[in-house]
């Protein structure tokens, strides 16, 4: 049987959807009044150390909450449980074997089980990936990258995506910087020549270094709202 | 593997777009700047068309590379490779002009 082929033009913006999405949760957010920040990093850079030591620091003066995004696991969400703040862990992996990032279709399930008119700030904890989150919008004010000096200096070059689209850079381990051959002025040029002028902060979970100013900054969040 | 959701996500779009018809072909553009694996787009789209009205059509995508209009120096440039850089001053400001496109652009569809 002979078919002929007929041509449709659609011009669709793949990620459409996903946008759509994310300002719907965004516009959630903005009537709760919660401001709500996208966590990304690569897995172990030390996102959940860092949320530790900014909760033992900011609880009681902020009202924060935290969407945890793991593929499998309630490892993290365990970590934080102690410090009895609206928490909800979102798992990623009903999709093909474990999406590798959180999507606004995935973070508006978590919304449900979240008091949002009684967070001042909500932290998603994305997937840990160094692509994959970036493409995804999940209807966040901005997006803080935590970045460990183990990786590499030359991890913005490679990985542009998603450096170019953070607001705040989250430099951590610099305990480790004198065992180490990691460049830190390297990586500062490098990570300025994809996103010129972005903010960073050195920190360590482990001494606590720069803990101060992370929460400094998150303080200023809430004054410019 | 940020290129199954994608997949997932133009499936859908053509899918829906299809009218009940079979698909044959679908077009998209990538820009370079998305980071997408076109071998790995390629394998999602077959595994997740299996069972819709996609199934067995051929993927065409054509890569859109990145173009920038520097905030320093205002000159227009066609940008090669990582780091982006400015062919004229040097400078990293650049103002993304192409190269962001993640686009279902077209459909070929059986005749009803």
């Amino acid at each position: 049987m002979h078919r002929t082929a007929v041509k449709k033009v659609v011009l669709e913006n793949v990620l459409d959807a996903n946008d759509t999405l994310a300002r719907a949760n965004r516009d959630v957010f903005d009537r709760a009044e919660t401001y709500t920040i996208n966590m990304m990093s690569s897995p172990g850079a030390g996102k959940t150390a860092l949320l530790e030591r900014t909760l033992e620091r900011l609880r009681g003066e902020l009202r924060l909450g935290v969407l945890e995004g793991d593929v499998q696991t309630t490892l993290d969400a365990d970590r934080l449980a102690r410090f009895h703040i609206p928490l909800v862990q979102v798992n990623t992996d009903p999709g093909f074997g474990g999406e590798c990032h959180l999507d606004a279709n995935m973070v508006r399930s978590g919304l449900g089980e979240l008091p949002l008119d009684d967070i001042d700030i909500l932290i998603i904890e994305n997937v840990g990936n160094l692509v994959c989150p970036a493409e995804f919008r999940v209807g966040e004010d901005v997006r803080v990258m935590v970045y460990s000096v183990t990786e590499g200096e030359e991890k913005p070059l490679k990985y542009p995506l998603m450096f170019r689209s953070a607001d705040l850079v989250l430099v951590n381990k610099v305990d480790l910087l004198e065992h180490l051959d990691f460049d830190l002025e390297q990586f500062l040029g490098n990570l300025d020549a994809v996103n010129p002028g972005v903010r960073t902060v050195l920190t360590s979970a482990r001494t606590g270094q720069g803990i101060g100013e992370w929460c400094g900054w998150l303080r200023q969040r809430l004054e410019n709202v | 593997m940020h290129e199954l959701a994608i997949a997932e996500s133009v499936v859908r779009i053509a899918s829906r777009q299809a009218d009940g018809r079979r698909v044959t072909k679908v077009q998209m553009k990538v820009g370079y700047l998305r980071q997408v694996v076109p071998s790995a787009l390629t394998f999602g789209f077959g595994l997740v068309a299996e069972g819709t009205p996609v199934e067995g059509a051929e993927l065409q995508m054509e890569q859109v590379p990145a173009e920038g209009r520097c905030r320093g120096c205002g000159v227009e440039n066609k940008l090669g490779s990582l780091p982006l850089q400015c062919g004229g001053c040097g400078g990293f400001d650049l103002e993304i002009l192409k190269g962001e496109e993640l686009m279902v652009e077209s459909l070929e569809l059986e005749e009803a």
